[in-house]
């Protein structure tokens, strides 16, 4: 399975064995040009793993990075735990992909992407739903400009995580990254960072509990752009009505209305456009199974597996930049840190004396 | 053993989906109750489709209800697990971390949960015992039916495969034949990988099901090296996704898998009598009466 024609290898730590590090190991350890290693501070991890992969293990991260056997890490540690590892990789001269979010402090995120930046090393965040196919069908679609200006967007996430009060882990807990905005509104918000860039203000966001003690189960909020643009978010784990994470895409511009999810892109569009040739007026539906490009190896989702493929072609090929770098994941800490700001503010209490233009009678004219 | 060559799948009744969400969720509004699923179980049964092949869902317990219930009925009916339904595990994960969520699923009246949380040296971690009494536990609602292949789903098989733990799959493969003494089968979506890493871990002629469809649909390592497994490998293939969720029209689908070497069964999901017919029919027509 691992290539023998004298391909560049691209030796890889995996820093954290929990739901998303097993995946990650997994994916990075099948693709054909890598060596990986895995890392993980709690012993009955590395011990189960260790006991039937091959696979080098260590349980100290800084132990790991001081036997200089790495040419990359992937960070899939609690969220607290991101900007200090990454940053001490980084100083290594080590190219970095780290679990989202990316940083809990959006100044962390910033001085990190610099780092990143002046080392010329390659930086990556897991925002894999830009891997989807029906989710990169919306983003060519959009910069196509067929949709005429996009006026309107409602970004949407739901699924099935905390149904019920129950105890803690690091993923409940808000100061630690946990949470619905975290954890579930990050994704939507990262597609509109992606879409849109920043936007330049959030109103009357809301993050309620609905079971959790300790943080947020719904989020809701209003995003701006300079451009006029505005986009509701609404994000909610605790709705069993889903049988799993759930993340849809709606907007509204000038010459139609396009919507996207995991399965399918549905375009409706007023005027065809000659910057979309493969689009017709009326409604238009392209699904996965179109738009799905094939991976090498598959887990749970072609999207997964994408993006590992990205960061080691990246690596392979001395180029900074992925569709993820740090530079995209610092918009979505900084929006999701706008979002706690706006929420930590009192909602209006005013309301607003109405201009009255008083209607002169027909014989006053 | 010789296997049905038509297996029933439970896709349609869980709202699973992978061309739309709302056709996933309109067909979970039509099977929320346990009498719509049963009926269209019992008109597969009735057309010759014998084999349900489903996924260890809460839901299917009550299924099993319902068939041991009525012995003479279904005598000739047979439930192919496949285990486990992951999003249990996948969520129990977020409830209480990894080793949290091993220990939750485990059955509270052994000593083996208390051993495996105290045991801190690598050599008290009996990790293959850990393995069967999850099988055990996922096996349970089966008790007493008929279920002469027992899959692993393809996410845990996949995952291992990724890690390089093809040792797990075989400790599977011996305990579905050692204390079961049925076959086990695996399902994947890396096909050729698989068989190579059951080969290397001594499982001959092993049972695998993937995606095996004319557009090349999630078959992972490249369709052609599907084709050339099937022609050159010993195994017995089954194929699920014929129909690529619907992306090929059913008499093509078919009529491609019939050009086929060495295909054992084929999965397919149907809603209706009427589609369970056609898709019989259309079997029938291009692979030839069974048996």
């Amino acid at each position: 399975m691992k290539n023998t024609d004298n391909k560049k290898m691209v030796r890889l730590g995996v820093v954290g064995l929990g739901k998303m590090g097993i995946s990650h190991f997994s994916i990075a350890n099948a693709h054909p040009q890598t060596e990986v290693t895995i890392c993980d501070a709690s012993g009955y991890m590395i011990d189960i793993v260790g006991k039937y992969s091959s696979r080098p293990t260590f349980k100290d991260y800084d132990e790991m990075l001081d036997q200089d056997v790495l040419d990359a890490v992937i960070i899939a540690t609690p969220s607290r735990m991101h900007a200090p590892m990454v940053r001490k990789a980084l100083e290594k001269g080590l190219h970095v992909f780290c679990e989202k979010p990316f940083c809990l402090d959006w100044r962390d995120a910033e001085e990190l992407t610099a780092l990143a930046s002046e080392k010329g090393l390659v930086s990556q965040v897991g925002y894999h739903y830009r891997y989807v196919g029906a989710f990169q069908e919306m983003k060519r679609i959009i910069d196509s400009g067929a949709l005429g200006d996009i006026t309107h967007v409602l970004a949407e996430a739901y699924g099935p995580v905390v149904l019920r009060p129950k105890g803690t882990t690091w993923r409940t807990n808000s100061t630690e990254g946990g949470g619905c905005l975290y954890d579930y509104a990050a994704h939507p918000i990262n597609l509109l960072n992606w879409y849109f860039g920043e936007p330049s203000g959030a109103s009357g966001t809301v993050l309620n509990s609905i079971f959790s003690a300790d943080t947020d189960d719904e989020v809701y909020s209003t995003l701006s752009w300079d451009s006029g643009l505005s986009a509701h978010l609404s994000v909610n784990w605790s709705d069993e009505s889903y049988r799993k994470m759930s993340t849809k895409i709606t907007m509204t511009g000038t010459n139609g209305r396009l919507s996207a999810d995991r399965q399918e892109c549905q375009l409706y569009l007023r005027t065809p456009s000659e910057t979309l040739p493969d689009y017709n007026a009326g409604w238009n539906v392209r699904y996965t199974t179109d738009l799905t490009e094939e991976v090498g190896f598959y887990l749970r989702g072609e999207e997964y597996s994408a993006q590992i493929d990205d960061f080691i072609a990246a690596i392979i090929a001395g180029q900074g930049e992925t569709t993820n770098s740090f530079v995209s994941a610092t918009e979505t800490d900084k929006t999701i840190s706008m979002l706690i700001s706006d929420r930590d503010q009192a909602p209006t209490r005013s309301r607003a004396t109405p201009v009255v233009t008083k209607k002169r009678s027909w014989f006053g004219r | 053993m010789t296997f049905d060559r038509l297996l029933f799948g439970d896709n349609q009744f869980f709202g699973i989906n992978h061309m739309s969400e709302e056709k996933a969720r309109a067909q979970a509004m039509r099977f929320q109750d346990l009498s719509s699923i049963i009926e269209v179980l019992d008109a597969a049964y009735d057309e010759g489709v014998r084999t349900f092949m489903c996924t260890t869902h809460d839901r299917i317990g009550d299924i099993c209800d319902h068939m041991r219930a009525q012995p003479a009925k279904y005598q000739d009916f047979r439930f192919y697990p496949c285990m486990p339904y992951a999003h249990k595990y996948a969520n129990a994960v977020t409830d209480h971390g990894m080793l949290g969520a091993l220990l939750h699923f485990m059955p509270d009246d052994g000593v083996f949960k208390t051993a495996f949380k105290g045991a801190t040296s690598l050599a008290g971690k009996d990790i293959d015992g850990m393995f069967r009494i999850l099988i055990d536990a996922e096996m349970k609602m089966f008790q007493g039916l008929n279920t002469p292949i027992i899959f692993l789903q393809n996410v845990i098989v996949d995952l291992l495969l990724g890690m390089g733990m093809g040792h797990v799959l075989g400790v599977f493969h011996d305990h579905i034949r050692d204390k079961y003494n049925v076959e086990a089968g695996f399902i994947t979506m890396n096909m050729p990988l698989l068989y190579q890493v059951l080969t290397e871990q001594g499982v001959e002629n092993p049972i695998i099901c993937s995606n095996i469809n004319k557009i090349g649909f999630r078959t992972c390592g490249g369709l052609d090296e599907y084709v050339e497994t099937l022609r050159t490998g010993k195994l017995r293939a089954i194929a699920m996704s014929i129909f690529a969720s619907g992306a090929i029209p059913p008499r093509e689908a078919i009529e491609w898998l019939s050009t086929l070497p060495n295909l054992e069964a084929i999965v397919f999901g149907a809603s209706s009598r009427r589609n369970i017919v056609s898709t019989r029919d259309l079997v029938n027509e291009y692979l030839g009466p069974e048996g």
